[in-house]
């Protein structure tokens, strides 16, 4: 594959980025494991390259990118379609993806140190799950939208409870449950928009709809089933009891990426599907509850006694500032285009943030034999590069200079600040502090000289350094130049052109 | 009253039914089978809005009935998933010495090598 063919065919390659990564699963129950894992990392990375390729061919056409099944255009067929944030998001899950594999992957050389083998059921899961993610970022058909959801279900549950203790597979049944609650909203709002306008088509629907009370009503349902799969306050009491007690590898994927795709098609059905004065009319509530979902989610999070807990409630607290933008970013003025860009960004750090920290949290209570925050003292000498990426994670979260974090709350606070929303600005500002909170407590105890020397065992220096690397690319974010990216504007709809200065 | 706005209505019912169930159950079992009401009552809202394609001149639109039996399927899946991990908590549950249900810890041990069938150490 040259990549001359690559970059010429982002069309075709839509439907390879979704079928690729169920390559790995034949192999998984063919081939013996340690054949197997390597496989599905190669694979992961193939789907990498697809990826990239994708966004490549988007941002050189300057056009989005489709692909109708059969050749069937809509309302008849069904479409695979990538603008430019679907692109943006297909290369975040895939590195975000392919680092999870290298992190879970035995450490090449030795079998012992670092962790025992990974069960097959989870490269299974992992690869189901990159390829039902990849479907929900380039699906164009409602239906197909919400059985992609399903997919996505059913492939993440599972891997809450590959140990199948006790408390994984109460909290993998809460979060099927509440899951399951969220898809079937979600689908009676699909089935009220195709009483209305006849076609599941995202951008036919766009085309026709008004803020009719069956439109609102049905927006309504997809939302509140979107908010209970992304667990946006008051609905995200199964998100820390899942997301903790995976291992690592697992809470690292669920909480970096897998809670995006609800938010993907929040930002879809509220910014491309909605006529714009309805957005404007229900983005404040969305922001209202994102705003207390920072509040209370990062007091919580100061409240916990164990590590894990304490990174999955911050990522129920981080959701919140993404229903920030929706507010700013549907407001027609320059600034939206500024917080648009502010909110994809922090997307985007946040999950490699989150992921680097989850891998850390799991290397320090694999060294320790626990995560007891309180028994953390002196760590750092045990696992000092995991707690370094865990540090530089949490940089980006408290939004300090020079992290990801950092950049995209500056952007959503200048718009904030622009269009006069200062409850905004004042929640982004407090939901930093709180985040050093939770963030500093944990690094200072951890940098104390132990009371007793540590018993510790040894980790595999591999995996300490997939952390870091994913810690250090979260960092990386805050060079992107601070002004509206001109990629996450690709093929949005035409109420868009022109907000770019 | 039409059949398709009876249809309509009954489907409507059932959801209001189901979503009561998910909301307010405390049993697990009882909101899997609350889930399976709330789909039953969006299959029948689905299948009525096909009186749509009657406008057009034809006897209705086949899409929804496409759909309803793609959702059926997908529902049936996650009941059976549901099921399967209900049964497996109710086994754990059984066992000698299982502890009172509690929000999930983190690992110990890291990473097992195995799914272990209720292997609470």
């Amino acid at each position: 594959m040259s990549g001359a063919v690559l970059f010429a065919s982002a069309d075709a390659l839509l439907v390879v980025a979704v079928i690729l990564p169920l390559f790995a699963v034949p192999v998984l129950f063919l081939a013996p494991s340690r054949i197997a894992e390597r496989a599905t990392v190669v694979v992961l990375g193939l789907s990498l390259l697809v990826a990239l390729a994708i966004a490549g061919g988007v941002g050189r056409s300057g056009a989005a990118a489709a692909s109708f099944i059969g050749g069937w255009r809509p309302p008849l067929g069904v479409g695979l379609r990538a603008d430019g944030f679907s692109a943006f998001m297909l290369v975040m899950t895939a590195a975000v993806l392919l680092a999870t594999g290298l992190f879970a992957m035995t450490t090449p050389g030795r079998s012992r140190a670092g962790g025992e083998r990974m069960p097959p059921a989870f490269w299974m899961l992992l690869a189901s799950v990159f390829s039902a993610l990849n479907l929900v970022f380039l699906a164009e058909d409602l239906f197909t939208l919400y059985v992609a959801l399903e997919l996505l279900t059913f492939a993440a549950v599972p891997l809450v409870c590959l140990e199948g203790k006790l408390a994984q597979v109460e909290a993998a049944l809460r979060y099927l449950l509440f899951a399951l609650f969220g898809s079937l909203l979600y689908l009676l709002g699909v089935v009220v928009i195709y009483g209305l306008y006849g076609t599941l088509d995202i951008i036919l629907v766009a085309r026709e709809a008004t803020a009719s009370p069956g439109f609102v009503l049905a927006l309504a349902l997809m939302t509140a089933g979107m908010m209970a799969k992304a667990a946006l306050f008051p609905l995200h009491l199964w998100l820390p009891p899942a997301h903790s007690g995976a291992p690592p590898a697992a809470s690292a994927l669920l909480s970096a990426v897998v809670i995006k795709a609800p938010i993907f098609l929040l930002v879809r059905f509220w910014l491309d599907l909605a006529p714009s004065t309805l957005a404007v009319a229900v983005a404040p509530m969305l922001a209202g509850l994102g705003a207390a979902a920072i509040v209370v989610c990062s007091l919580v999070a100061l409240a916990q006694p164990r590590l894990k807990l304490l990174i999955a409630y911050s990522t129920a607290a981080q959701i919140g500032y993404l229903f920030l933008m929706f507010p700013l970013a549907a407001a027609s003025s320059p600034w939206s285009a500024l917080a648009w860009t502010g909110g994809a960004l922090h997307l985007a750090s946040h999950a490699f943030s989150k992921a680097a920290m989850f891998m850390a949290a799991g290397l320090i209570a694999e060294a320790l034999g626990h995560d007891r925050i309180a028994g953390l003292s002196g760590v750092g000498r045990v696992v000092p590069v995991s707690l370094f990426a865990f540090g530089l994670g949490g940089l980006s979260l408290m939004g300090l200079p020079p992290a990801g974090g950092f950049v995209a709350k500056v952007m959503l606070l200048s718009a904030a600040v622009h269009l006069g929303a200062w409850w905004i600005a004042a929640v982004i500002l407090l939901g930093g502090l709180l985040a050093g909170g939770y963030v500093l407590k944990v690094v200072v105890l951890a940098l104390q000289r132990p009371a007793e020397p540590l018993v510790a065992q040894p980790v595999a220096h591999w995996r300490e350094w997939v952390a870091l690397a994913l810690a250090l690319v979260a960092v990386g974010f805050g060079f992107v130049p601070l002004e509206p990216s001109h990629f996450l504007f690709i093929g949005r709809p035409a109420s868009w052109a022109g907000m770019v200065p | 009253m039409s059949a398709p706005v009876l249809f309509g209505l009954l489907g409507a019912a059932l959801s209001a039914v189901g979503v009561y169930g998910l909301m307010v159950g405390r049993d697990a079992l009882a909101r899997i089978l609350a889930f399976n009401l709330l789909g039953g009552g969006v299959f029948l809202v689905f299948g009525a809005v096909a009186r749509r394609g009657a406008g057009a001149g034809f006897a209705a639109d086949p899409v929804p009935q496409a759909l309803v039996i793609t959702g059926i399927v997908v529902a049936f899946s996650a009941t059976a998933l549901a099921v399967a991990l209900l049964k497996r908590l109710a086994a754990l549950r059984a066992r000698p010495g299982a502890a009172p249900a509690k929000v999930a810890g983190a690992q110990a041990e890291g990473t097992k090598g195995r799914v272990q069938p209720g292997g609470d150490a």
